[in-house]
Parts: C-alpha cells; structure tokens; sequence
C-alpha cells in the first residue's frame, strides 16, 4: 500500500552529490485532526545508520518549524551541511555508528512530503490553501505510518527541538507503547501567546506581500518578500540579546558612519537581510503558513480536559528534557511544566537547564553540557535495551 | 569506596526497588544503588550542575527543590524515599517529612546530630554557636537553618505519623543501631539515620485500622 520513489523538491537539487533520501507515498488516507483526511500522501525521510537485526536501535530526530529531513547530510538545495550535524553523526551524541537514525518532513512541508505546494488530485494543480490545516498530532501519525511501513515497531527514543520537542510530546502522549525514551529539547507542551502572536506578525507578512496572492502564486513570482520579512522576525526570536549584541553590537555594515537614510547600516541589519534572502532560496511561503499554524494550535494539555498530566498518564518511556537558560521563545519554565506533568504520573523524567547565551538556537548549536547530556541518556538507554 | 552514611542507607534498601533520592548530589548513591542493587532510581537535586553531572552519567535526575517540588508527586510512587543530609537545610522540615512519608513506601532520612556532646560543650566552653567538622559553617552563612538532635528529630517523626523500623547512629567508626529515644545516642551519635513509614498511618489517605507508632 505504500510505494517508495525519488523525493520531488519545489526548487532545483543543486548539490548533485546530495543524497536526496527516499520518499514513500501512502495509498492509506490520512485522516488529520480537522476532520479532512488527505489521501494520497508522501513523506520525505532521510535515514543514517543502519537498523539492527531487532529493529531495537532506531532513534527518530523530528525537525523544527523551518528544518527537514536532512538532520545529518549535505542539504541538496542550499549545499549546507545537516541542520544537526553537531548531534547526530558516526561517534556523535546520536551516534550512527550504533543507532539508526531517521527523519521526516513533516506533513505541510515542502521537501518532498505532502504540503500546500504538492498537487492536489482533485484539480491537478497545487494545493495552495486548499490544502487542509494539520496539526502536531496530524504530523505524528503521519510519522507512525512511515514507522510501520520502514518495520520498525518500537523507537528507542524520539528527539527533536521546538517543533520537533512537540512532536516528541505528541509521540509520548499517541504512542506510549512505541517510544522506550523521549528527549524533547527546547520546547513547550503548548505554544504560548507571545509565540502565537510572533507567528502571526510572520504570516500576516506575507499574505501582505501582493506576489502572494491568496496563495495562487505557484505558476508565476512567489512572494519572496513577504517570507524573508518573516524570516527575520522569526529570526530574532532564535536569538538573545546578549547573543546579538556580542556578535554585532552596534557595528556599521561597510561603511563609516550612518548614513542617513534607510539602508543597511548596521551588521544586524545586513544578518537579517541575509538570512530573510537565504530562507526564500530554499522554503515555500504557504507551508510556512501551515507549519506555524499547527505550532499554534499545539496544546497537548487541551486534549486531556487541561490536565497534561493524564497526557502521560500511560507512558513508561524514560524522559529527558532539555532547557536553556537564554531561551526566551520556549523559556525554562515551559520546559519544566512538562517536567512536573510527568513527576506527577511518576514517570521517569530527568530534566536539565543549559547555561548558555546563544537564546533558542543553542539546540542547533555546539553546546558541550547538551551534548554530554544527550549522549550520557543514549548511553543508559542503549544499556537498558541491551543495545551494543 | 562509598561514604560509610550512603553505605548504610545503601544496605537498607531491597533489590529492584523504585528509588527517589532527594538532594542526590553528583550520583554516587544513585550510581552505587543501581549497579549493585538494580534499583529503579532517581533523582531530584537543587543544583544544576551536579544534576547536568547525574544525567551524563546516565541517571534519572531533574532539578528541584525539596521545599517546593514535593507536592506534585503522587502517594506511594516509590518504594523508598531517601533524604541524606538535607533536612536540616529545608525550610519546612515537617512538610518536607510528611511528604516524603507520602511518596514512599519507606522513608530514610540521615541527619547531623545536633546533640552531640562537643555541640554541646563548645557552646558551653566557648559561648559561641558550634563548629564541628561535619557542620563546619559561621552561624551566619550555614545552609543549615534547621539543625535539630536525634530526640528532635524522633518527637517530629511520631508527630507526623511516622513508625520507626529501625534507627542508626553515625560515627566516623561506622553505623550501629540504636534505639531513637535512648539518650545515650543523643549524646554520643554524629549523626542519624532513620527508616520510617506510614503505611498504616491516619494522617493521610484511606484509614487501613492502624495508625502511626505513638
């Protein structure tokens, strides 16, 4: 029921050498939390390491708002390295020389899975905003499917930061019997009003830019400004203060003194432009739309009467959250209600706060405190699973 | 080698029990626990680091606060409750005992003894508030806010419901039994260590018939 092909990118491959991963679509309709099922449906993975005789080592690494499944190779658009090339890897944290590693995209995206910019059946042309409204959870079985048809039963651990964090929630609270250890890093089991609110800024830019055009924009200009504005507001959010200030303060771009006018004077100003620029090269403005907005609606406690407790009323995964100190986008806190929710159905929770500077990135960073964590809780998890 | 107060406490506890270890340091019960007794262990521990510490070493252990964070733990989650040197750096020693007999089945508690006599012939001879090696902080600056003696620390036990299943005493010479309300320990003991629990007590939960100790 599932046929496994070549991934189809919105933009051109330009790293021929890129392994562009595989991509299996699913006759099974998916039926998503909005009440829509979406049929047929693929999805984009990425795996490294190899999967042992007991299919008892495969860890799933779930990306964030704007990554994809290229965790730990060379993107085949941008030519960049894997958005976690510090964690995962052969002798890393997440060690693909003991465990086998896989990533997505989610549902919604546009690297190769079924997203707003894939071709709606019906009308043969692009979804755009027909496509239907998915949520965390609708991404998470998605997973699960792709899990079953891959033959792997039971996850050794389920990772990720921010999005990917929920994700790992989501996958605690779905699938209790198929996750032995969760790590969900950087994350919130709800997104909070100020995160909402800096999503909505990013949408609201680019449904403002006129190339974007209720979301016809698929045949002609797509609305590059509007998703760069996004970008660098979004940008900020992954950052800190004293990250910014350190690494820009209030240098002037090439020039020496102010201009007096509205270019880029300032470094931080130039950073931004760049990363607004880079992003477009490589992302599709309606998925940024869908992904954000299943962010949003992402309140794990809502779906069990408010009490997240009961959310892990049935797991018996080990835990380990990971929080650092600079985040400001999913603070400690957040990541400390999850930790009491678990404490309070006596679950097996370990949490650990990071001394770091480098805001809500740090998890995409090189933390050394984060990744001897990360690789001391594989270890035990490995021991305990009786994994070489 | 482990500390000879972790090496009792460590005797005290059954194979493949659930374990929280409350203030657990850098581990080494912990550790020591798991690998020879197969226990189920974690930890809660109020400093960051030595917690960042635990879990590289591959142990269950989050940051927090005995004072504050024992309340969202469930009735009777763990086999045993273990407090080592910590109560009397609490700001509610009471609650902080009526929760850990809540949680645990059984409930071990070490503590420095106040009593001791050259607590008490320092403050005698010299006027001035105690330094001992084991509690060697200016009255000023100690984390210790609530030292208490080994008869203290019985009379709070019985008031909150607590049976005593067995008491030790402390020495630098090791671990001996005795019984906590005998005043020669009282006198002679560094430290204690006491198992408690609560099962049949009626301070709390369903009424089983019994009721504490006292």
């Amino acid at each position: 029921m599932a046929q496994t092909a070549n991934p189809v990118f919105l933009r051109p491959v330009a790293e021929p050498e890129a392994d562009t991963g595989k991509a299996i679509t699913f006759s099974t309709p998916l039926a998503l939390d909005c009440g829509r099922t979406l049929s047929p449906f693929t999805i984009a993975y990425m795996t490294y390491g190899t999967l042992n005789a007991a299919r008892s080592n495969a860890i799933l690494v779930c990306h964030a708002l704007t990554g994809d499944q290229f965790a730990a190779s060379r993107h085949p658009i941008t030519g960049k390295p894997g958005w976690w090339d510090i964690m995962v890897g052969p002798g890393k944290a997440i060690d693909t020389d003991r465990f086998f590693v896989i990533c997505s995209n989610v549902i919604g995206g546009c690297m190769g899975s079924t997203g707003p910019a894939s071709t709606d059946p019906k009308t043969g042309k692009p979804y755009a905003l027909d496509f239907p409204v998915v949520t965390i959870r609708d991404m998470v079985r998605a997973q699960a499917m792709l899990l079953d048809a891959l033959g792997i039963e039971k996850l050794l651990c389920v990772t990720g930061g921010s999005m990917g964090g929920m994700q790992v929630l989501q996958w605690a609270a779905s699938f209790p019997d198929r996750v032995a250890t969760a790590m969900p890093l950087a994350t919130a089991a709800r997104h909070s009003a100020q995160n909402i609110a800096f999503h909505e800024v990013g949408r609201q830019a680019i449904m403002a830019d006129p190339d974007w055009n209720g979301g016809q924009y698929y045949e002609r200009a797509h609305p590059a400004k509007g998703l760069a504005v996004a970008r660098m507001a979004a940008h900020i959010t992954y950052l800190s203060e004293a990250a910014l200030q350190r690494k820009f303060g209030r240098e002037l771009q090439d020039r020496d003194q102010i201009s007096f006018g509205f270019g880029a004077d300032f470094q931080v100003e130039s950073y931004l432009h760049h990363q607004g620029m880079t992003f477009v090269d490589r992302f599709d403005a309606n998925s940024y739309l869908y992904i954000t907005r299943a962010m949003d609606y992402f309140d794990l406690a809502g779906d069990y009467k408010g009490v997240l407790a009961d959310a892990f009323r049935d797991t018996k995964a080990r835990f380990c959250l990971i929080s650092f100190t600079s985040d400001w986008l999913f603070p400690t806190p957040e990541n400390k209600r999850v930790a009491h929710a678990l404490n309070a159905t006596a679950a097996n929770v370990s949490f650990v706060e990071i001394e770091s500077d480098k805001g809500h990135d740090a998890f995409l960073l090189d933390e050394p405190q984060m990744l001897a964590t990360v690789r001391g809780f594989l270890n035990a998890a490995a021991a305990e699973n009786g994994i070489a | 080698m482990l500390r000879p107060d972790l090496a009792a406490i460590a005797d005290m506890i059954e194979p493949n029990a659930r374990v929280l270890d409350i203030g657990c340091g850098d581990g080494t019960l912990l550790e020591h626990l798991k690998q020879t007794r197969g226990v189920d262990g974690r930890g809660i521990e109020l400093s960051q680091q030595n917690v960042n510490h635990c879990v590289a070493r591959g142990l269950s252990v989050l940051q927090g606060d005995a004072d504050t964070d024992l309340a969202e733990y469930p009735s009777q989650a763990f086999d045993v409750v273990i407090l080592s040197q910590t109560i009397q750096a609490t700001r509610a020693p009471a609650k902080v005992l009526d929760d850990l007999l809540r949680i645990g089945r059984h409930t071990i508690v070490s503590f420095p003894n106040f009593g001791h006599w050259r607590v008490r012939l320092s403050l005698l001879l010299n006027g001035r508030m105690p330094r001992t090696q084991a509690l060697d902080y200016a009255w000023y600056e100690t984390p210790n806010i609530h030292l208490c003696t080994i008869r203290d620390f019985t009379e709070m036990a019985k008031d909150a419901g607590a049976q005593i299943e067995r008491a030790l005493a402390l020495n630098t010479s090791g671990t001996r039994p005795i019984h906590a309300d005998a005043p020669g320990p009282n006198l002679f003991a560094e430290g204690a260590i006491f198992l408690m629990n609560r099962r049949g007590g009626a301070a709390w939960g369903p009424a089983t018939g019994r009721t504490g100790s006292s």
